[in-house]
């Protein structure tokens, strides 16, 4: 028992037995597994872009280095067909791979840990019915010493809880619900809730905001800014596609919502009212949109690109009014604008929003070719100034320069060096 | 900003004065006021992309761009790459895959196209298809653009131009 335990501490964990041929499962427990991992979002890491589902190699960028996310189809060498149930499980709820190999957390087998044997059984059955591919992820590029797996371990001593979820007695079954979905299996506090410098999340500010890809997570806490406040009937319709209030996502949350189109309405019903319950009581806000100083020549410039770029769309009164599809009444109602971090509307401004699959035009254009660095500024700034009493951000000049390293830049030669390009 | 403003705006290598409102977008200064008609109003909402034109080097949709970012930066649009009678390459290679149906969307795409071979000279399937994908044509001339701007990449001597319809050899 205790040299068990010392092995644990050390990081040793025994490679498990591989399995010879997949075990069958039933149809409908593949369905269920297959509902389940829409629920997990396994498909916003573990499929690259153009790449065959599940397959891997999607680069996810953390704040150590790029980890690319592994391929878990059935294919014996690339893949995990050579894994057991109990390999998958232990992976899943321990974070050690079959060979016996720490994983690193950006798989968030702290939230998995709370998944019932059922569900983790299920899930197992799903990936595994599908189709093998052969395809091995690209070497992650962390630096020394995080490049060492074993180092890991150290980090589970400190931060991470083997356990299942435990039910509140005291709530009903649909909060039950959707805590266990939002907690083990959909993971919301991997992006919502703020990590720690060695990117653990702090347990204590759950669900207080955090980040995703480099873009910023809102609160799901009372420290949420939306203006009118999220209620549950709004989160359950949001997190079914949009809402009237609040709009759509954009950004690493388009994954989620494409997934939701996927689960049955219940399920989001549930991580709706469990959500809902974070915030306490709504406090009555009322979204803002304010005359900003006419004398100030920086707000002027704003205004203008607001007005010729931005107000076709957003002054058309809003979609649920018989405006634009998928614009709000109000920019006032967006927490890209009222939030404590630019981030997200100056990747919104840079790339757009792409279509939903199938659909022909973007959600919004990008202005990414548009804008010059100064004046995405000059906009962002305006649309803080009209549409959120928060104040100024004081990082807004640091994120436009980082996010846009490739906005255009004038010629400082005047336009008339530039009549080369005119004929190509 | 709805003060008419002097502003210098430089279209296919000429800068013309005028005074106009900063808001304005810069579709309505090339049709109206410059009479350069190849650009399309089709949306409105950057939705369609028949308003396509080069800014710097770089595809812009003009119904969606003030004036007033345009200050120092150099304008084409598909009047800058050639005329009826001695049409740039690109424009030529449009012209003989047939590629214009009802021919609104044109503009758009061989703006969208030249801004594309600007940068990537020799560019794959993928890369035009990345690249035209928010530019919509109704009468379905897609495989036609595609082989027009792959004649204009050069690829036309190595592969034929034989469309996926098969209409042409």
């Amino acid at each position: 028992m205790a040299l068990g335990g010392a092995a644990v501490a050390l990081g040793w964990h025994p490679a498990l037995p591989p399995v010879a041929e997949i075990p069958t499962a039933s149809p409908e427990r593949i369905r269920a597994g297959e509902t389940l991992a829409h629920l997990g979002y396994c498909a916003s890491c573990h499929d690259a872009e153009g790449g065959k589902p599940h397959a891997g190699g999607r680069p996810i960028a953390t704040p150590f280095g790029t980890i690319h996310a592994t391929n878990i189809t059935p294919d014996p060498e690339t893949g995990i067909g050579r894994w057991s149930l109990d390999a998958f499980t232990r992976a899943m709820r321990q974070g050690i791979d079959r060979e016996g190999r720490q994983l690193y957390p950006a798989f968030p087998y702290t939230h998995y840990t709370g998944l019932t044997d059922d569900d983790v059984g299920a899930l197992y059955a799903y990936v595994m019915s599908r189709p093998p591919v052969r395809a091995s992820a690209p070497e992650n590029t962390l630096p020394f010493p995080l490049n060492l797996r074993p180092l890991m371990a150290g980090w589970n001593l400190l931060f991470f809880r083997e356990g299942r979820f435990t039910p509140d007695a005291a709530r009903d079954a649909e909060w039950n619900r959707g805590a266990y979905l939002a907690t083990a299996l959909s993971h919301c506090g991997a992006c919502h809730s703020p990590r720690n410098t060695l990117g653990a999340e702090v347990a204590s500010r759950a669900y207080e905001g955090g980040q995703a890809d480099d873009w910023w997570s809102p609160a799901l806490t009372a420290l949420n800014s939306a203006a009118p406040p999220w209620t549950e009937a709004s989160l359950a319709r949001y997190l079914a596609g949009w809402d009237p209030q609040h709009g759509g996502a954009a950004g690493p949350m388009g994954p989620v919502l494409d997934a939701h189109a996927r689960v049955p309405k219940g399920e989001i019903r549930a991580l709706a009212r469990y959500v809902a319950s974070l915030s306490g009581a709504a406090v009555p806000r009322t979204p803002v949109d304010r005359p900003v100083p006419e004398d100030d020549p920086a707000m002027g410039r704003g205004a203008a690109i607001f007005a010729g770029a931005c107000a076709a769309c957003h002054e058309s009164g809003g979609w649920a009014a018989g405006g634009v599809p998928y614009t709000v009444a109000s920019l006032g109602q967006r927490s890209s604008i009222t939030g404590p971090d630019p981030r997200n509307l100056i990747h919104v401004l840079r790339e757009g929003i792409a279509p939903p699959e199938h659909a022909s035009g973007p959600i919004m254009p990008a202005y990414g070719d548009t804008l010059t660095i100064d004046q995405t500024i000059a906009l962002a700034a305006y649309l803080r100034a009209r549409f959120s009493t928060a104040g100024p951000w004081t990082s807004l000049e640091e994120t436009v320069r980082r996010l846009m390293p490739d906005a255009p830049k004038p010629s400082p030669a005047g336009p008339g060096s530039a009549q080369a390009e005119a004929r190509p | 900003m709805t003060q008419p403003t002097p502003i210098a705006l430089t279209v296919n290598g000429r800068t013309t004065h005028l005074d106009a409102s900063p808001d304005t977008p810069l579709l309505y200064v090339l049709r109206d006021d410059l009479g350069l008609n190849g650009a399309k109003f089709g949306c409105g909402l950057g939705q369609c992309g028949a308003c396509t034109v080069v800014v710097d080097g770089r595809p812009v949709l003009s119904c969606l761009t003030p004036i007033a970012v345009l200050a120092g930066r150099s304008v084409t649009t598909v009047e800058g790459l050639g005329s009826p009678d001695d049409p740039g390459p690109l424009q030529r290679a449009f012209v003989e895959e047939n590629a214009a149906q009802c021919g609104y969307c044109i503009a758009g795409m061989v703006m969208r196209a030249h801004a594309l071979l600007a940068r990537t000279p020799s560019p794959d399937d993928g890369q035009i298809r990345e690249a035209l994908r928010h530019n919509l044509c109704r009468c379905g001339t897609h495989m036609r653009i595609l082989a027009a701007v792959r004649r204009a990449a050069g690829h036309a001597a190595a592969h034929g131009t034989t469309g996926p319809e098969g209409t042409r050899s």
